[in-house]
């Protein structure tokens, strides 16, 4: 297993780098939940990649079941080396609540890899995010947000297309978000939004 | 003297000057830190760092033989192509002609030179993929800026992987009297190009007046062209034992590899600013820098290649 890890981080740092870029500050193992633009299917390996090795054991990304719950490669792959965190994004059972699977991991501990968007989009820059990192962050106050951007993965392998091409990408993570008390919503996302935007 | 004998005594000599350059840099470094020289030596130390990485991952693969070599010079087409399309703006209609360059263009090239296919070779990149690119490109159906787009991807494929692989190309070449012993031209030829580039480096450091293109280059001084490569030329000439050259032609083949490689690190120079870039290696933060390396092999390999078969083959 940790032979299959390390092939594919190779394999991603040979594809697109994935360097990262350390912009907030030194990488840390305090729990943490990583927030990213969202672009490509490899987005998630991206950043699992340019985690830091004591980090990467310790982060979990949060990844929709109908995408990696399908294939008996990509499922083996996502549950024993990435170790996700699978999500019903088409909610099937009204009763569940979507988020439930993420509170277990940060209950135990874990840190997670989200993309708050929801979706891939085809642009540079975010749209706008979904109102569970808001729940999240109000759950789990003690735990660092760590914006991230993602650059030029939608070039590398854009929607629609099955198979990335070799583009130079990075990760650059940046400082924890700041908490601010008595915060709505609106003014949360939005400004968790604006700190990925920022490090584009 | 055998290719072995050759090869040992080509590395012994590239250690010790490496050793050398190492000291050098060392005691610079101590000299003048805090200076305004820092950044200079900085440079210099990290420059000879590349060499070290370079000759070793060159000895290894000169010694693992033939298919190595290949492998060597194919990551290096890979690595200096991502480059360049990474600093090249492209569309999502360009996926499919950016994967076929990738991941068929650059191993059917080293393919090609691997069964010895001369003719295919040559005309594999300028003929078919030069037609089949805007071909493909074409059925995307997306117009915006279309001919830009297909013509940065042609020029970037054919700088970095038609012109690299005639480096390794030289494997393929059957000069008489030098019988297995052709990748010691490949060692003859990096090495003087690079040669060239760091020469020319130091003697504009220390000499450098005249600027010959301070729009495109303005590290390029005359001073440093000429002691650089007159330099590189006359250890070229004087490497003539491990070429099927004579000293004098081994002169005149040094003379010509500085010679496009000085214009070969002119031009790519244009193109990075044209792309609005200074270092392929600083725009792409912690990355790259593989072209900074090369653009003056790309240029001198393909005359170099084609001298030496039209006069040393039968």
């Amino acid at each position: 297993m940790s032979l299959i890890s390390a092939a594919l981080v190779t394999v991603m740092k040979a594809l697109v780098g994935a360097h990262p870029r350390w912009q907030g500050g030194p990488p840390s193992t305090a729990q943490s939940i990583y927030f990213a633009n969202h672009t490509s299917h490899i987005d998630t390996l991206a950043i699992w990649a340019a985690l830091t090795p004591p980090l990467r054991v310790r982060t979990r990304p949060v990844a929709a079941r109908d995408y990696w719950g399908r294939g008996a490669v990509r499922r083996y792959v996502a549950l024993k080396v990435l170790n996700v965190v699978l999500i019903d994004r088409h909610k099937e059972d009204s009763q569940a609540d979507p988020l439930r699977p993420m509170i277990e991991a940060l209950e135990r501990g874990d840190s997670l890899i989200l993309f708050p968007e929801g979706t891939r989009g085809a642009d540079r820059l975010p749209a706008a995010f979904r109102s569970g990192l808001y729940r999240l962050a109000h759950a789990f106050p003690t735990v660092r947000l760590i914006p991230v951007y993602l650059e030029n993965l939608h070039r590398a392998m854009p929607k629609g297309t099955f198979v990335p091409v070799p583009l130079i990408c990075t990760v650059r993570f940046g400082a924890p978000l700041p908490v601010v008390s008595d915060e709505s919503k609106e003014s949360f996302l939005e400004r968790a939004r604006a700190a990925v935007v920022e490090l584009a | 003297m055998s290719a072995r004998d050759k090869f040992y005594y080509l590395i012994g000599g590239v250690l010790g000057v490496l050793i050398l350059a190492s000291i050098i840099s060392a005691v610079l470094q101590a000299r003048f830190r805090g200076s305004d020289s820092e950044a200079v030596i900085q440079n210099l130390t990290s420059r000879v760092r590349a060499w070290w990485a370079m000759v070793a991952v060159f000895a290894i693969a000169f010694m693992t033989g033939k298919n190595a070599t290949l492998v060597l010079f194919a990551l290096m087409s890979f690595f200096a192509l991502r480059e360049f399309i990474t600093l090249t703006p492209t569309k999502r209609a360009d996926h499919v002609t950016l994967f076929l360059s990738f991941f068929v263009l650059i191993p059917l090239q080293y393919w090609l030179i691997g069964i010895g296919w001369y003719g295919l070779f040559a005309i594999l990149i300028p003929v078919y993929a030069f037609l089949v690119l805007p071909a493909v490109a074409a059925l995307a159906q997306d117009t915006d800026d279309f001919l830009e787009r297909v013509s940065k991807l042609q020029w970037g494929v054919m700088i970095t992987v038609f012109c690299v692989s005639h480096a390794a190309a030289l494997l393929l070449l059957n000069i008489p009297g030098y019988a297995s012993q052709n990748a010691l031209l490949i060692f003859y030829l990096v090495l003087v190009a690079q040669l060239s580039d760091v020469l020319q480096y130091v003697f504009g450091k220390l000499f450098g007046r005249t600027k010959i293109a301070p729009v495109v280059s303005p590290g390029k001084t005359l001073e440093g062209l000429i002691g650089g490569g007159l330099g590189a030329t006359l250890i070229g000439g004087g490497m003539y034992w491990i070429t099927p050259f004579t000293p004098v032609q081994a002169l005149a083949m040094s003379f010509v590899i500085v010679l496009m490689g000085f214009f070969g690190g002119l031009a790519l120079s244009a193109v990075k600013r044209s792309l609005r870039v200074k270092d392929w290696s600083t725009m792409i933060e912690g990355h790259g820098g593989m072209l900074d390396r090369l653009d003056s092999l790309t240029f001198a390999a393909p005359i170099f290649f084609h001298l030496t078969r039209y006069y040393f083959t039968p």
